[in-house]
C-alpha cells in the first residue's frame, strides 16, 4: 500500500519535531527514515500509525485520508523499540492477541489462530518459544515475536522503530539481513527508524535522511551516499575530511573528501597533494585507517586497502602524501 | 546487602530494642485484646456478637467497606492512570490532592461534612427540605469513610503504571484492540497485584476507621454505629468483656489483613520489579 505524507507538522510544547514533512512512499518500498535523535523520525512514524496527532497536514494511505481513523482501524503493523511485548502473556498468546481482539463477526475459529501463529513462528524461525514468556527471551528473539505478533493481522504497512538498536552488534548484522531477506519475500510497505547510517544504507531501497524535523533528502542509499543533497547527510553518512581553500581572490570553499577517496603515497603525485605526519594506525579491520596531521595541525583520516598498507610499509610518524580522488565542494562565500 | 563492619554488640542492641518495642506497642496489647474477650468464657465471647447493637455494628461496617472499597477502587484506577500516563495542567496538584486525606487529621475529615452536609451546613437547610438524611447516618458514614480511603489504590499503582509506561497498551491498539479490550486485557492483568495491595489496605483502613466516622455518626445504637464505634461505647459502659471481644474482631481482620498484604506485596515487587527490567532491556 503507497502512504502520502503531505505537509505534516508537528509542535510539542515549544519543540518542533516535525516541520512541513512531505514523503510519498511506494507500495512495497522498504524506506529508512535515518537521523539524529530528536530529528523528527519516530514522531513521523508515530503519526502514520495514528499514535501521535499531527498539527497539521494530511496522510493518505492508498489515496484515502487517514486522519480521521483512529490506529486500531488503520491496520498497521508497529514494532516498538522496547518491543512492547505483553509480559504477561506467553509468546503464542502475544501472537493471537490481534487476531483474538478482532470483533467476533471476522474473528478466525480458535483453530484457525493457532495455524496462523504457528506459521509466523515459523516465518521468524521461533517455532519453539511458543509457551514461554518474553521475559524468557533474547532481545534478538524478542525482537522477532515483536515482528511476528505485528505481522499476524496482516498489517497493509509495517512500521518498525529503531527495529534493532538495542541490540548487539553481531545480532543487528543478522537481524538487518534477515529483514532484507524478509521484505523481498513478503513485499509490504515497510518504514523503519534507524539512527545507524550502516543500516539504513544496507537494508533500504530508499533512505529518508532527517534532521531537526525536516527531510535532508531522500533517495537510493547510492544517491544520498554519492551524491547528498547537504552537509549534513555528507556529515551524516560517514567520516569526512574538511577542507579550506580559495577559488579566486574573493571565493572561500569548504571541500569534502571521504577517507577511502584520499591516496595515500610516499611522494606528491599532483599538485593537490597534501603532506601530513602519520599519527596513528588501526590495521585491524578491512581497511586500514590511518590519522595524519598537517603541519599546520589538521587532523586528516584516511583509509585504505590492506595490501597498499602493506606494499607502502608505513609506520608512525612517517611523512606521507595524501591525494584526493573525489572532492566535494560547497558553501561559496566571501 | 550492607556491609557488616560493626560491632555485633551493637547490631544486637539494636535489634533487641525494636523487637522489645514491638513486643511491648503491638504484640502485648494484641494479647490483651484476645486474652480480655476470652477471659469468661468462649460462650460469652460468641454471646457478645449475637447482641442486636454489634451486629448492626458489624453490617454497617461491613456495608461501609462494601461501597467505600469498590467506588475509591475505580477512581484509584481512573486517578493513576491519568497520573501515570497522561500529562495534563494541574496534574502535580491532583498527585498533592490524592495524599491530602493521609495529612489532614480524621476529626477534620468528619467535620468537613459536617460543615457541608449538616443543619447548619452549605447543603444542609436543602437536603433538610427533601428529607433526606446524610449527617448521624450512614449516607455521612460511607462518605467520610470514601474519603479517608481514597488515596489507598491510587498510592499503590501510580509507581506500577508509571513503571510500566504505555508501549504495550500503544502495541495492543495498533493490533486492533479497542479501549475497553486494552484496559482489560493489557493494564488490568499488568496492575492486578499492586491493585490487590491497594485494595487490601483500603479494606483494612475503611473497617477499622473511626476519627472521621465518630465525627459524622452521631453514635445512634444500633443504627449509625460502625464496629470501632460500637467497641468504644461497650468499653465507655466498662462492658470490658464485649468491647474486647468486639475489638478482637478488628484485631483478627487486622492479622489477616497482614498476611494477605505479605503475599500480595511478594507478588507486587515483583510486579514491579519486572516492570523495570522490561523497561531496561
Amino acid at each position: 500500500m503507497s502512504i502520502d505524507v503531505k505537509q505534516i507538522s508537528k509542535t510539542f510544547g515549544t519543540f518542533k519535531a516535525l516541520d512541513n514533512i512531505e514523503l510519498k512512499i511506494a507500495t512495497g518500498e522498504l524506506i529508512a527514515l535515518l537521523g539524529p535523535s530528536g530529528s523528527g523520525k519516530t514522531t513521523l512514524l508515530r503519526i502514520i500509525a495514528g499514535l501521535e496527532k499531527a498539527d497539521h497536514g494530511e496522510i493518505y494511505f492508498h489515496g484515502k485520508d487517514v486522519r480521521t481513523e483512529e490506529t486500531k482501524d488503520r491496520n498497521v503493523g508497529f514494532v516498538f523499540q522496547h518491543y512492547a511485548l505483553f509480559r504477561h502473556m506467553t509468546v503464542f498468546e502475544n501472537i493471537a492477541f490481534g487476531l483474538k481482539v478482532k470483533p467476533k463477526a471476522i474473528r478466525p475459529s480458535p483453530e484457525k489462530i493457532k495455524a496462523k501463529v504457528h506459521e509466523l513462528l515459523k516465518l521468524v524461525q521461533l517455532e519453539w518459544v511458543a509457551d514461554r514468556y518474553p521475559s524468557e527471551l533474547s532481545g534478538g528473539q524478542r525482537q522477532r515475536i515483536a515482528l511476528a505478533r505485528a505481522l499476524a493481522i496482516e498489517p497493509r504497512v509495517l512500521l518498525l522503530d529503531e527495529p534493532f538498536g538495542s541490540l548487539d552488534a553481531k545480532v543487528r548484522k543478522e537481524l538487518r539481513q534477515w529483514l532484507r531477506r524478509f521484505h523481498d519475500d513478503l513485499h509490504i510497505t515497510t518504514l523503519f527508524v534507524t539512527h545507524d547510517q550502516e543500516e539504513a544504507l544496507e537494508v533500504a531501497d530508499r533512505v529518508v535522511v532527517m534532521n531537526k524535523g525536516k527531510i535532508e533528502q531522500a533517495g537510493t542509499p547510492e544517491e544520498v551516499y554519492h551524491n547528498p543533497a547537504s552537509v549534513f547527510v555528507l556529515n551524516f553518512l560517514g567520516n569526512v575530511n574538511l577542507f579550506h581553500g580559495r577559488v579566486e581572490e574573493t571565493k572561500a570553499t569548504k571541500m569534502y573528501v571521504r577517507p577511502h577517496e584520499l591516496t595515500v603515497s610516499r611522494n606528491p603525485i599532483s599538485a593537490n597533494s597534501i603532506k601530513a605526519k602519520i599519527s596513528f594506525i588501526n590495521p585491524a579491520g578491512s581497511v586500514v585507517k590511518i590519522d595524519a596531521q598537517t603541519s599546520d595541525g589538521q587532523l586528516i583520516q584516511a583509509e585504505i586497502a590492506q595490501e597498499e598498507y602493506k606494499s607502502l610499509k608505513l609506520k608512525r610518524n612517517e611523512e606521507i602524501c595524501l591525494t584526493p580522488k573525489n572532492i566535494t565542494y560547497s558553501e561559496y562565500d566571501i | 546487602m550492607a556491609t557488616r563492619t560493626e560491632n555485633p554488640w551493637i547490631r544486637r542492641t539494636l535489634i533487641g530494642i525494636a523487637l522489645l518495642y514491638l513486643g511491648l506497642f503491638i504484640f502485648l496489647p494484641l494479647v490483651v485484646v484476645f486474652y480480655t474477650g476470652l477471659s469468661k468464657g468462649l460462650a460469652v465471647y460468641f454471646q457478645s456478637f449475637s447482641d442486636p447493637a454489634a451486629l448492626s455494628a458489624i453490617r454497617l461496617t461491613v456495608l461501609t467497606a462494601l461501597i467505600a472499597v469498590p467506588l475509591n477502587l475505580v477512581f484509584g484506577i481512573a486517578a493513576s492512570w491519568a497520573i501515570a500516563k497522561f500529562d495534563f495542567w494541574g496534574k502535580n496538584l491532583l498527585t498533592t490532592l490524592i495524599d491530602l486525606p493521609l495529612s489532614v487529621s480524621p476529626v477534620i475529615s468528619g467535620l468537613i461534612f459536617i460543615l457541608l452536609f449538616g443543619a447548619q451546613g452549605a447543603f444542609g437547610p436543602w437536603l433538610m427540605d427533601h428529607g433526606i438524611k446524610v449527617i448521624f447516618a450512614p449516607p455521612a458514614i460511607i462518605l467520610a469513610t470514601i474519603f479517608v480511603t481514597f488515596p489507598m489504590v491510587a498510592r499503590e499503582l501510580i509507581p506500577v503504571m508509571k513503571a510500566q509506561g504505555n508501549e504495550e497498551e500503544e502495541a495492543a491498539l495498533t493490533l486492533g484492540a479497542s479501549g475497553f479490550q486494552t484496559f482489560w486485557r493489557i493494564t488490568l492483568p499488568n496492575i492486578k497485584w499492586g491493585l490487590l495491595y491497594g485494595v487490601i489496605l483500603c479494606n483494612a483502613r475503611a473497617m477499622g476507621e473511626f476519627g472521621a466516622v465518630s465525627v459524622v455518626s452521631g453514635h445512634i445504637r444500633g443504627q449509625t454505629n460502625t464496629l470501632p464505634l460500637h467497641i468504644e461505647i461497650l468499653y465507655n459502659e466498662y462492658n470490658f468483656t464485649a468491647a474486647f471481644a468486639a475489638a478482637s474482631l478488628l484485631a483478627l481482620l487486622a492479622l489477616v489483613t497482614l498476611f494477605l498484604k505479605s503475599i500480595v506485596e511478594y507478588r507486587y515487587r515483583a510486579e514491579l520489579k519486572a516492570a523495570v527490567r522490561t523497561e531496561n532491556v
